[in-house]
């Protein structure tokens, strides 16, 4: 229990430093926000009553807590572009980002653990040589390139979905779950070769080691002693690695929201910095730290309780 | 037991990886055609023997605009994975071998540089800076110190007390001699593996950023710009997206195959 709460500090710490690099760096460079809410024929009086208005004449630290203390209440400022409350712009996006990412994990978890397991037969050889190159060729396709054309061929010629033309996800959540599908398996690719490669390596390590030889002298066969031993121990990195996979997903994304044009957390960033919306990009960025962080420390977590030797903050 | 130089990953990945560079050398010095030049009587002509890889919406001839392309995408990779790497050895080198409070605090900040998906921190800086060939170096480069300086602190605080480093201190050698001469070369087997992962993400990374429009501009050209430039005419010219795409593919794979290879030369000297 001590580890776990020593873990959620160190999150909320990393969070908090986080937070204040994001904003000190967007407070240093966006200049004035008043200026660029009035544009450059405002008056010298409107600007500084706006300033007056959006609180900006006070000090960076209280301006710095009253913004974290939005992500609290809600409350975290206006678009200057769209000039309605950032919340409000940004909830229905991070829900379709969500809901991909979430799928994409679960597909690349359900593929590569079982892979990993059945490519273990080849030890050396040719089909060893082929599994790996294989594997190589998947890690090196990059998601929108396979974006490019998994939108042609079932959008365009077999009309599965309508690239571009996302579907609201709560009148036609079939429709979006199609095209949210497709988006998650091109990220998931090189995502899954990754996590099958280390899956693999980590079994082939484990089952050098000198308890495998005894449970095998003892007259256990090797596939028994590969469900019941060694995947229990090929545990724990593969937790730590699927932990990372999320946090590089949310990267991932970024590229392929654009690709399939789906309204999520990652092209209305990219929207929002070519367009200087400062208080947008604050916020999805805190947000998406925040994602990647919290999946990290959950991965930690479900190690600590599945092994108990990492509880006590020792090496593993 | 013997150790092998070489193994068949590497063999294979040396030679596309060989291929690819040679190819993207000639280019810099000559190309079939400008990979600007317009010509409207040969618009998104599929590929023939005068256009190798066909032509675009403009007339330009794609062969010519991917070896510009290639340039640029691995002057920006081999950049960023230079800096990334011999600022993060420097990291890792002094944190790993003095330890102590440096070391703590500098921990601490990789992991809050760790906390963002390299990308979106990459993508923070340019929102920054502004894009550009430049801008994309250099915030690339910051992005990829963390994962070095990671990598190549453990090897060092590995190194710290071996016996060899301790007869070497006993005998006067200065901290530098030591750090450059006696540990550098002992962690090339990390290192080394590290910087063709670090590569093949500096690759993607450009391309991806590229391809959102805030990485190079034009006139500069590079695979991911021109990737999405295809995606718009896919139906129409879908060799510019498939020609763009497998050469990125290529060059990802080559590389890959060769960190493979020293994985497995790893493997076998352990």
């Amino acid at each position: 229990m001590k580890a776990v709460a020593k873990r959620l500090l160190t999150l909320l710490l990393t969070m908090i430093l986080v937070s204040f690099l994001t904003f000190a760096a967007f407070d240093i460079v966006s200049g004035d926000p008043a200026e660029t809410l009035l544009g450059t024929q405002a008056t010298p009086e409107r600007v500084a009553a706006l300033r007056e208005e959006l609180g900006l004449n006070r000090p960076f630290l209280v301006r710095y807590f009253s913004w974290l203390g939005g992500f609290f209440t809600g409350d975290l400022g206006t678009s200057y572009n769209y000039r309605q409350p950032v919340w409000g712009l940004v909830a229905p996006k991070l829900k379709v980002t969500l809901l991909m990412c979430l799928l994409c994990f679960v597909l690349v978890s359900a593929t590569s653990i079982p892979l990993a397991i059945w490519s273990y037969r080849w030890v050396g050889g040719a089909m060893d040589w082929l599994r790996t190159g294989f594997n190589q060729l998947c890690m090196a396709v990059p998601p929108f390139f396979t974006g490019i054309l998994v939108s042609w061929l079932f959008g365009i010629v077999l009309h599965i979905f309508t690239p571009g033309g996302f579907p609201d996800l709560h009148a036609h959540p079939w429709g979006a779950f199609k095209h949210l599908f497709f988006a998650a398996v091109c990220i998931g690719i090189p995502r899954a070769a990754m996590t099958v490669r280390m899956m693999r390596s980590t079994v082939v390590e484990e089952m050098q080691k000198a308890y495998v030889r005894t449970a095998i002298s003892r007259g256990n066969d090797r596939s028994g002693v590969l469900r019941t031993h060694v995947l229990k121990n090929s545990l724990v990195s593969a937790i730590t690695f699927l932990g990372q996979t999320m946090a590089e997903m949310v990267g991932g994304s970024i590229v392929v929201e654009q690709v399939f044009g789906i309204p999520g957390l990652g092209r209305f960033l990219v929207a929002s910095i070519s367009n200087r919306d400062y208080p947008v990009v604050q916020t999805i960025v805190v947000i998406l730290a925040l994602w990647v962080v919290l999946a990290g420390t959950v991965a930690d977590v479900l190690n600590q309780i599945i092994d108990p030797r990492l509880r006590t903050g020792g090496k593993a | 037991m013997k150790q092998k130089k070489w193994n068949g990953y590497l063999r294979v990945g040396m030679v596309i990886t060989a291929c690819m560079l040679l190819l993207t050398l000639v280019g810099l010095f000559y190309a079939p055609y400008d990979h600007t030049a317009m010509n409207k009587a040969e618009k998104m002509l599929p590929p023939s023997s005068s256009h190798l890889f066909g032509t675009d919406n403009f007339g330009r001839d794609i062969f010519s605009r991917v070896l510009k392309g290639a340039g640029t995408t691995l002057t920006i990779a081999l950049s960023t994975v230079v800096i990334g790497a011999v600022c993060g050895t420097a990291v890792g080198a002094v944190t790993g071998y003095f330890g102590g409070l440096v070391d703590e605090g500098l921990m601490r900040l990789n992991d809050a540089l760790t906390a963002f998906p390299s990308i979106l921190l990459a993508l923070l800086i340019i929102s920054l800076t502004g894009p550009g060939k430049y801008n994309v170096i250099a915030a690339l480069g910051i992005v990829f110190i963390p994962s070095f300086a990671r990598v190549t602190r453990m090897s060092f605080a590995s190194l710290r007390d071996v016996n060899y480093i301790t007869s070497a201190r006993l005998m006067g050698a200065s901290n530098a001699r030591i750090l450059l001469v006696h540990m550098l070369p002992n962690t090339m087997r990390v290192l080394l593996p590290a910087v063709t992962i670090g590569f093949n993400n500096a690759v993607l990374a450009e391309a991806s950023m590229s391809f959102l429009g805030i990485g190079v501009t034009p006139p500069d050209a590079s695979l991911g710009y021109m990737l999405s430039e295809s995606q718009g005419m896919f139906a129409a010219a879908p060799w510019y997206a498939v020609c763009t795409g497998l050469t990125i593919v290529l060059l990802i794979f080559g590389v890959g195959l060769i960190g493979e290879g020293l994985q497995a030369r790893n493997r076998e000297v352990a």
